[in-house]
């Protein structure tokens, strides 16, 4: 009946018999991890290594010249910048309002639980298709539209910046609102408690004492926003990326006496990461163009992961404020 | 004739800086029940970790001092920790089933110390489930999943599942805390049956019920052992002031 | 009573009056209406590729999306071709579709063996230090541009793999599929570690105690309790894989053949929009036939994220104490 005999002199350890299973799976799991970050390494490397013999200030702010074998990326930097700023202006304020919502109002109705699944399922839509999305709604439905209706000629009705921002908006919607979400639902429930025990009505609450808190957390879903939204390519092949622009697209708002330069949506744009894959797969030359196509995609990486490390750090010190809070 | 099946010699322990245990000296006796009471974060559970080495799970951990468990230094190099498992036995606070069937918790332990024999593990679950007492009640359905047994049963499981390892030594935390009145009686009762085979430690914030099952009782405050004696002389005529005003509920 | 008196004199006794009741019911309100935007913007995107989609079946015949019957020296014969710009336009998905499959299954395997043992190595292994270390890692690896990962497979990767396996086309599926799996490592691997940390603690404990292994606890504890989500970490990272443009229009080689080799040139579904779209004149059948991919791409996402999300809930369900 006795399974084994154990007694206490079967404490001491048999050398021959250390468990071999657990040192096999746990050398395997090591093994994959590392390699993992291993690989990592390499592409930055040799990224960095190939891209850094190009970068000079001249790299970064001047326009490609002489059929894009020379030059630099100025504008591609410039319309990065400028369709990532206004993606921000159309996604934030609605990702953080309804991630208020989900976390702060919503009871477990079927209108929360569908909201939830639309917010897991839109995460999960492939980047094309808001590519596609973006060309058939907002270029031809919206522009051409407004377009027709307004008698402006082509103005709206073509792909341009403002549409590639847009269409990137809902690409990173789901990212905002769930990094929202997880900042709001950190704030320690006994904060509310304290904030609605002294009198102050649900919004007071969440104005004066959870965003306050939750602030850093959401934040840090504003950075990650921004970094997808730099890198994405997909969605922007048809909205207007184009393959050169000799001027940026700046336009002069007339004002009568002087006339002020602004940034003009309804044009095309140059975008790192689009320049990256054009001089990659469609240039004439890509073997001229390589040391070009090294220095954007380091000047992009180096935008991304830059942006990935704050958002690292934020969340970091997010969670160790919040898990004061909490053991206070 | 008292047996010394387990003797602490001034452990300390510590997690990060804080310091769990101070300076603990203790012998405690085979077939015997020890009760170790005082009030919460007097580092109770901390000291019955040690013995399994189950503190060791738990990031920070450093101690001082040794445990011998007959004569043998439990935290020598060459001790091997999995056997030290299978010889001192556990049961949690809050019941830990595994998410499976009640045959399959009984069989984890039995399977993964190498028992291939079906038959012996099954004539092994009946003979534990017989000493947890829970054996009537569950014998016709060994295939339900265990988290649909109620709290008393899921915790009687848990014992007889710490069984199926057929320890020397059981390790009981607060195992009733849990529970309500019947249940607890059940398990009271169930703890007075097994010390004829185990030597059993059992932490417990309930006074009475270690004046109830215990032969020996440990009383532990701010990480130091107060007093220790037998149960009867500790609960009648406490020789320190600590320990009475504790049983008088003056802290604590 | 003297002290109700009081009270409707203090500078509190307006604080809860009628207008703050309806400031605080606009609020919330906005609220509402800002996450009901977020329903109506998937709500559109559904009902557009819907519309748009389904206008290709006006003028292309469902059968033609599978073959073409084409007669030969007077024989007939199907077609598996996906040529939407010849004179006689084909328009079989089954290319494409294999092509997807071709690509993104060895990615999910690829991904599922690696993103698996980092997440169990993060969450059961690594020490708090190393953890701190890797997690960063793994997550900024997570946020590299696709468009980078293109470019690195198709300017360096593939001459490493020209030289060692020696394939029939330098642009091969095998080439996209490893793209790929850098990709959905990092989205299995952390779901894995989420799968575990929702294992409760105690289970650990329990196992350990009764003298389990590490291997043991990993492999026949944490594996079994953590199964349905790590099921469905790796449905998502599939999804995912099916639905990435970027590395497979730089890396497969876009050729649109019938082909069940890995290291031939095969194009998917996402590649056939991104390369064709720019190009097609609106309201026309290819232009429509594209939409109809798109449609075909966001329903097949959708049910993977539907049995996805049904699994964790199942495992929620059955976890909780």
């Amino acid at each position: 009946m006795k399974m084994t005999d154990i007694d206490i002199k079967s404490l001491i350890k048999n050398r021959k018999k250390t468990d071999l299973q657990t040192m096999i799976s746990m050398f395997l799991i090591k093994f994959f991890t590392y390699s993992i970050v291993a690989v990592l390494f390499l592409i930055l490397g040799k990224i960095v290594y190939e891209g850094s013999a190009v970068i000079n200030r001249q790299f970064l702010t001047s326009a490609p010249q002489n059929n894009m074998t020379e030059g630099g990326i100025g504008p591609a930097i410039f319309g990065t910048l400028v369709v990532v700023f206004l993606m921000i202006l159309f996604a934030v304020p609605v990702g953080i309002f309804a991630a208020i919502y989900m976390s702060e109002y919503a009871k477990d109705n079927v209108f929360n639980r569908i909201l939830r699944v639309t917010v897991n399922n839109l995460a999960g839509v492939p980047s094309i298709v808001f590519g596609l999305f973006g060309l058939g709604f907002f270029v031809l439905f919206i522009g051409r539209g407004y377009d027709s209706i307004f008698g402006a000629g082509l103005f709206l009705g073509k792909p341009a910046m403002l549409w590639a921002s847009a269409t990137l908006a809902i690409l990173v919607l789901p990212t905002i609102i769930v990094s929202s979400i997880e900042a709001l639902r950190a704030v320690p429930r006994n904060q509310r408690i304290a904030s609605l025990g002294l009198g102050a009505s649900k919004w007071q609450t969440i104005k004066n004492v959870v965003l306050p808190q939750a602030r850093p957390g959401i934040l840090t879903g504003v950075i990650l926003s921004i970094s997808r939204g730099a890198g994405e390519t997909a969605p922007l092949l048809f909205l207007g990326c184009a393959f050169f622009l000799p001027q940026l697209p700046v336009g002069y708002l007339d004002l009568g006496l002087f006339s002020i330069p602004m940034i003009n949506p309804a044009e095309q744009f140059m975008y790192l990461s689009y320049h990256i894959f054009i001089l990659a797969t469609q240039s004439t030359n890509p073997t001229i163009t390589m040391p070009i196509q090294y220095g954007t995609t380091m000047v992009l990486i180096s935008i991304v992961i830059l942006l990935n490390l704050t958002a690292v750090i934020f969340r970091y010190k997010f969670r160790q404020t919040m898990n004061e809070i909490k053991r206070v | 004739m008292r047996k010394v099946k387990i003797k602490v010699n001034e452990l300390s322990v510590f997690f990060n800086f804080l310091q769990a245990l101070n300076r603990v000296s203790i012998e405690i006796y085979g077939n015997k029940v020890t009760a170790i009471i005082g009030p919460s974060g007097c580092g109770k559970t901390s000291f019955l970790r040690t013995i399994n080495r189950m503190n060791e799970l738990i990031i920070g951990f450093r101690k001082k001092g040794e445990v011998l468990i007959d004569n043998i230094n439990i935290y020598n190099n060459n001790i091997d920790v999995v056997n030290l498992r299978r010889l001192v036995g556990m049961v949690f606070q809050s019941s830990n089933l595994f998410p499976k069937s009640i045959y399959e918790n009984l069989a984890f332990a039995p399977k993964i110390h190498g028992i291939k024999d079906q038959k012996i593990i099954d004539e092994l679950i009946e003979e534990t489930c017989t000493k947890a007492a829970i054996w009537e009640e569950i014998k016709d359905r060994l295939e339900v999943n265990a988290l649909t047994l109620s709290a008393g049963q899921q915790q009687r499981l848990c014992i007889a599942r710490a069984l199926t390892i057929q320890p020397d030594i059981l390790l009981m935390d607060e195992p009733a805390s849990m529970l309500d009145p019947i249940s607890t009686a059940k398990i009271e009762e169930l703890i007075f049956d097994l010390k004829k085979k185990y030597t059993i430690i059992v932490v417990t914030h309930n006074m009475q019920q270690a004046a109830r099952i215990s032969d020996f009782t440990a009383f532990f405050y701010l990480g130091q052992l107060v007093e220790y004696d037998k149960t009867t002389k500790l609960f009648t005529n406490p020789s320190n002031k600590q320990t009475e005003d504790y049983l008088t509920g003056r802290f604590g | 009573m003297e002290r109700v008196n009081d009270l409707n004199k203090s500078p509190y006794a307006k604080s809860k009056s009628k207008k703050t009741l309806l400031k605080e019911r606009i609020i919330k309100y906005f609220f509402t209406i800002n996450s009901l935007v977020v329903i109506i913007i998937f709500t559109l995107i559904f009902v557009f590729l819907l519309q748009e989609g389904l206008k290709a079946l006006d003028v292309i015949a469902i059968k033609d999306f599978v073959y073409k019957t084409v007669f030969e020296n007077g024989e007939e014969g199907k077609l598996y071709q996906w040529y939407p710009t010849s004179e006689q336009p084909r328009f079989s998905l089954i290319p494409l579709i294999l092509g997807s499959l071709l690509i993104s299954i060895p990615a999910t395997l690829i991904s599922t063996v690696f993103g698996i043992s980092v997440g169990i190595y993060l969450s059961e292994i690594a020490s708090i230090k190393t953890r701190e270390f890797l997690k960063p890692i793994i997550e900024i690896f997570a946020g590299i541009p696709t468009v980078v990962l293109g470019f690195f497979m198709l300017v360096v990767v593939a001459s490493i793999f020209q030289d060692i396996f020696n394939p029939v086309n330098r642009l091969n599926a095998f080439l996209a599929s490893i793209g790929l799996s850098f990709i959905i490592i990092p989205i299995i691997s952390s779901l894995t570690e989420d799968a575990f940390n929702a294992v409760p603690k105690e289970i650990r404990m329990a196992s350990y105690a009764l003298g389990a292994s590490k291997f043991q606890t990993v492999f026949r504890v944490l594996i079994p309790t953590a199964m349905s989500g790590l099921s469905a970490s790796i449905i998502l990272g599939f999804g995912r894989a099916i639905g990435e443009t970027m590395i497979v229009l730089m890396a497969s080689g876009n050729a649109a053949e019938l082909s069940f080799e890995l290291f031939r040139s095969a194009r998917t579904m996402t590649a056939t929009i991104a390369a064709e779209l720019g190009e097609v004149s609106q309201d026309s059948a290819h232009y429509f036939a594209l939409f109809f991919i798109g449609l075909v791409l966001f329903v097949i996402t959708f049910i993977l994220n539907m049995v996805a999300e049904l699994i964790l809930n199942r495992m929620r369900n059955k976890i909780n104490y």
